[in-house]
């Protein structure tokens, strides 16, 4: 079992191989997200109930709360590559590493603005500099961190081990966001759906809010995989099997 | 529920729309400028490599 893994770990980690699988896979993710954000959509926005007490500006859940776990999830992804640059030095890590920053730090944006035009109406501000608020725009400025670092340095080998670094370091700041609510007071309201107890929303708006997550999830695939064919590319373009590639 | 009743959000319909126009124009942008990526880079390594034949065929 184990050496079927390390043998498939080193094929998959090969870019002639990456690049054909995730080639392959596309247009079968490209079909999952359109399904499933048009049942999350249609769900969050039509046949939810209105809340009690927020009305109907409560929908904005349905992307605020998908784009801030996708912003953590993202940066434990790369984290998790930065660990396989510095063990492994594996080449495909590095490429992911660096494409995935920009997919964070836009969904990283998206949870900032989203959660302020939500504070807004609700809070009656846009923007307060309490734990949650600020250790999520400390994330955004991480993936800024990172992009800038990756293109700063011209050897790409030296930039992947750098922001191998960098990522691993920043995981720290993953836990103080997700606890920033129950250990400082907050406007930001404590979790609802991440957390042992069961999860204090009703049915009919979790489940849109569960299929909107997950339609993020397949999208931050689609989008990355088409930004590491790109990357792949241009970094191989003196092998032979991009050669190849272009003479077909 | 009537349509205008949908857009409008009970009122809140300024807040609710630009969070999802928001979300679409990234989400859009985060598609689409890869996949440009990689189109370009494709063709561009054809030109090269075109060219590439030319001149060794014009050496021989």
């Amino acid at each position: 079992m184990f050496k079927w893994f390390v043998k498939w770990f080193h094929r998959f980690g090969s870019p002639p191989y990456f690049y054909r699988l995730a080639g392959l896979w596309l247009p079968w993710l490209t079909g999952l997200f359109t399904i499933l954000v048009v049942a999350g959509l249609y769900g969050g926005l039509v046949l939810a109930p209105t809340d009690y007490q927020q009305g109907e500006s409560y929908r904005i859940i349905f992307v605020h709360v998908p784009a801030a776990w996708m912003s953590m999830f993202i940066y434990m992804v790369m984290a998790s590559c930065g660990i396989i640059i510095l063990v492994w030095r594996m080449k495909l890590a590095e490429v992911v590493l660096s494409c995935a920053a920009p997919i964070g730090a836009s969904f990283t944006f998206l949870a900032l603005v989203t959660g302020s035009l939500w504070g807004k109406p609700m809070w009656g501000t846009y923007w307060v500099w309490d734990a949650r608020l600020t250790s999520e725009l400390i994330l955004l400025f991480l993936y800024l961190g990172i992009m800038g670092l990756y293109g700063a340095i011209d050897d790409k080998r030296v930039a992947g081990r750098a922001v191998a670094i960098l990522a691993i370091v920043g995981m720290v700041n993953i836990p103080i966001i997700h606890y920033s609510v129950e250990w400082w007071n907050s406007l930001h309201q404590g979790p609802t759906v991440t957390k042992f107890d069961k999860p204090s929303i009703v049915w009919s708006m979790l489940w849109p809010l569960l299929t909107m997550a997950l339609a993020f999830k397949v999208y931050f695939v689609i989008s990355l995989f088409q930004r590491v064919r790109a990357e792949l590319l241009h970094r191989e373009r003196n092998t032979r099997w991009v050669e190849e590639l272009v003479k077909s | 529920m009537s349509l205008s009743e949908f857009f409008n959000m009970g009122g809140y319909a300024v807040f609710v729309w630009s969070s999802y126009a928001l979300t679409l124009v990234l989400l859009v942008l985060n598609w689409f400028l890869p996949y440009q990526q990689h189109k370009q880079n494709l063709r561009k390594l054809k030109r090269q490599f075109r060219q590439d034949n030319r001149n060794n065929d014009s050496r021989t």
